[in-house]
């Protein structure tokens, strides 16, 4: 692939306007870029993807018509399986365990981690797009690279988990926006729970939001399971700190959250039942959707609620934890060349912009370039998630993001040891002498 | 050729074979490389090696496992009693003249019938920290001030994830005991009509006798399938609030599927086998103690 080639291709799409492009323009687009894609499909190739179950419906439809105009541009028919978030993993583990099953697959933080050996070796799509759109952000990096530094999946997107909150009930509690400090959030939630307009973060075994609260409260607190080199230093000052804050936090919640799943928080907030959750920004889309059928309470919610990124703790910079989707393709798949074709037209600019716009900040991207798509700029209350896959710490923390790290987020560790603190089933010292026993292990 | 088909061990042996290499096949080699897999420290992709006792030792020791084993006794137990009582008390009902007999026997049916995963999604709701049904109830009858707080609480989650169980299983048992009291002669209720018993020493003198065999081969099949849940609580709790609903079965799953540690999720499944043993030991030696019941006239 030479430069030249690229530079036609420009030509051919120039007056297309990059996320305003017509259907048609955009299949032009599409076949031109196979006739000049260094990634040249197997003859006759067809590929099965299997990928997470969207949360937002216009984001699948828009994937769906890139799928349609690869195999258009391309002739390989690509067929995709949805499931539902916790199932991707099971099936991909089982898949790789018995090596046979989709080509592809679109999971959620480090799943291609959990079989380094088991997936096909990327680093020329990584390489190829990288140079093209202006770099991978450093976690994209620690996500894509397996053993060795070769690029074992391409992160294509990070969903955001944000605060979720309603303007009129922290202002009520005497707040005008989410403090920037974690003491002052405690705050915030006291004064919210002394208004009897309380909020809550899942404490059951939500793999999504209770993951992303719980690592937030640690990590906030300089609290990690393992250091740099993945040794597991969880027995420490700083996890007893985490956890008293923690632990503070869950007393101001509404009564329930320990049995709260990822859908919960949504179905509360909607409601009208909490002021303030941790989650995607699917609340806002759904408030949106509603309103747009002419639904007044969802109308009232919609232009009540708002976003804001995660307060910082002592340790003094942001400890966020935002869900990773990286795609993966496997090693026995007999078509890996059309895999690749199909990964690098996903995330060229023609087809990426209009996704990301479609998901409507619900995705945040990984390739430096795409900080200039639209969506970033049309509603305030969604403009922070641009910076979503900056600033997330990756699965492992400090540590390895490999199957270790994996495990340990399979193991609920670290959310199983804040949901027995803040239920009281266990002290702060048993919690973590458990965990710990685990987490020692898994990184033995 | 022809001798060989005549001799009744061979054709015999013939016969067996499809039936031997179906079990061979789809239970003997699965339960065999579980109990393998069990002593190596295989993860997702690689094979492992051999480390003899090593995982059973780390799960013995581990307490999210005793919980485990101590919630999976505990639920097999309470919702087997509870399933057995309200099973056989449906049963007698049914067995009884009533009108609409046919279509209230299938009415009772229905929770058995409805997929695991519908009725844990409908128990989801039922059991909703904010939305409760119950709560909701209760709340508008003035009986309680704040929501249930059905699956947060640890023993609160236990009895409803029995609970929910328990509505799914009685159908089973209920149907299952209602054809064996349609087995029982009316005339040795007639009999002891005469004889001047009541209703309770018929029931103890001659239903539950003549039950006894029925009852320990459905409750053999129901403490196995309580046993080896695992789509109730997935879908319920996910073994949640940290772990105080977590069964064996999905403690397995998780370690093996989702946290990639093949060797030790196999020990954990295969440290139910003792258990399910137990529980069949116990249905058998019941059903050779009733031998008499079934005519042979030995007792033993």
């Amino acid at each position: 692939m030479t430069q030249s080639n690229f530079t036609r291709r420009n030509v051919l799409k120039t007056g297309a306007v990059l996320a305003g492009a017509s259907a048609a323009n955009l299949a032009l687009w599409a076949q031109a870029w196979a006739q000049a894609s260094p990634f040249k499909p197997e003859k006759g190739a067809s590929i099965q993807l299997l990928r997470w179950k969207r949360f937002v419906q216009a984001e699948e439809d828009a994937f769906m018509v890139l799928v349609a105009n690869f195999t258009k541009a391309t002739g390989v028919e690509v067929k995709v399986i949805n499931e539902s978030l916790d199932d991707v993993q099971p099936k991909a583990s089982v898949a790789a365990n018995t090596n046979q099953g989709p080509d592809m697959f679109w999971g959620l933080y480090s799943l291609p981690h959990l079989f380094p050996t088991k997936v096909a070796d990327v680093t020329d799509v990584a390489n190829y797009l990288g140079k093209k759109y202006g770099g991978w952000v450093d976690t994209a990096q620690t996500y894509g690279k397996g053993p060795g530094g070769k690029w074992i999946c391409i992160p294509v997107a990070y969903n955001g988990n944000v605060i979720n909150y309603r303007q009129s009930m922290i202002e009520k509690a005497g707040f005008k926006e989410i403090p920037k400090d974690t003491a002052g959030f405690l705050e915030l939630m006291k004064a919210l729970k002394e208004k009897s307009t309380p909020g809550g973060f899942a404490l059951g075994r939500a793999s999504g939001d209770g993951n992303a609260w719980v690592h937030w409260a640690l990590w906030s607190q300089g609290a990690n399971l393992v250091d740099a080199k993945d040794n597991v230093i969880i027995n420490s000052p700083e996890t007893v700190k985490g956890l008293e804050y923690a632990k503070a936090l869950s007393d101001t919640f509404v009564p329930g959250t320990a049995s709260w799943n990822d859908a919960f928080n949504n179905k509360a907030f909607l409601s009208g039942e909490i002021s303030l959750t941790n989650n995607g920004v699917s609340i806002y889309a759904a408030a949106k959707a509603g309103a747009a059928k002419g639904d007044a309470k969802m109308k009232e919610i919609m232009d009540d609620m708002n976003h804001s990124l995660w307060p910082i703790g002592p340790v003094g910079k942001p400890t966020e934890f935002h869900i990773a989707y990286p795609l993966m393709i496997m090693k026995y798949s007999k078509v890996p060349n059309a895999c690749k074709a199909f990964m690098a037209f996903m995330l060229e600019a023609e087809n990426y912009n209009k996704w990301l716009e479609e998901a409507v900040a619900y995705l945040t991207h990984p390739l430096n370039a795409y900080d200039a798509n639209p969506v970033w700029r049309t509603d305030p209350k969604l403009s922070m998630l641009k910076d979503a896959s900056r600033r997330t710490l990756t699965a492992g923390g400090l540590g390895s993001v490999g199957e270790k790290a994996a495990g340990a987020l399979a193991d609920f560790v670290m959310l199983d040891m804040v949901a027995s603190v803040c239920t009281g089933r266990a002290t702060i010292k048993d919690a973590i002498a458990v965990a710990e026993r685990q987490a020692k292990r898994i990184y033995r | 050729m022809e001798r060989l088909f005549n001799n009744r061990n061979f054709l015999g042996l013939l016969f067996m074979l499809p039936a031997a290499a179906f079990l061979l096949l789809f239970l003997v080699y699965p339960l065999g490389l579980g109990v393998w897999l069990s002593f190596t420290d295989a993860r997702i992709g690689t094979p492992g090696k051999f480390v003899g006792l090593e995982n059973y030792e780390w799960i013995i020791g581990d307490s999210k496992f005793q919980t485990a084993v101590f919630f999976t006794i505990f639920y097999t137990v309470v919702a087997s009693a509870i399933k057995f009582a309200v099973g056989l008390y449906l049963a007698i009902l049914l067995n009884e003249r009533l009108p609409f007999k046919a279509i209230i026997r299938a009415v009772v049916l229905i929770p058995f019938i409805v997929p695991t995963v519908l009725s844990a999604i409908a128990f989801w709701w039922i059991f909703d920290p904010q939305f409760s049904v119950i709560s909701w109830s209760l709340k508008k009858a003035g009986l309680i001030t704040e929501n249930i707080n059905f699956l947060g609480d640890v023993w609160n989650s236990r009895f409803s994830v029995i609970f929910a169980n328990v509505w799914r299983g009685v159908p089973f048992i209920a149907i299952s005991l209602l054809a064996g009291l349609q087995t029982v002669p009316p005339s040795l209720y007639e009999a002891a009509t005469l004889d001047g018993a009541t209703r309770w020493q018929m029931f103890v003198k001659i239903t539950y006798p003549l039950l006894t065999p029925i009852i320990a081969v459905v409750m053999t099949f129901s403490v196995l399938f309580t046993f080896t849940d695992f789509q109730l609580i997935k879908v319920l709790t996910n073994g949640g609030p940290a772990g105080a609903t977590e069964l064996m079965a999905t403690m397995s799953y998780n370690t093996a599927i989702l946290g990639g540690r093949i060797g030790e999720g196999a020990a954990v499944s295969t440290a139910m086998v003792p258990f399910l043993l137990a529980a069949i030991m116990v249905s058998w030696f019941g059903l050779q103690r009733r031998k008499w019941q079934a005519g042979s006239d030995s007792n033993d």
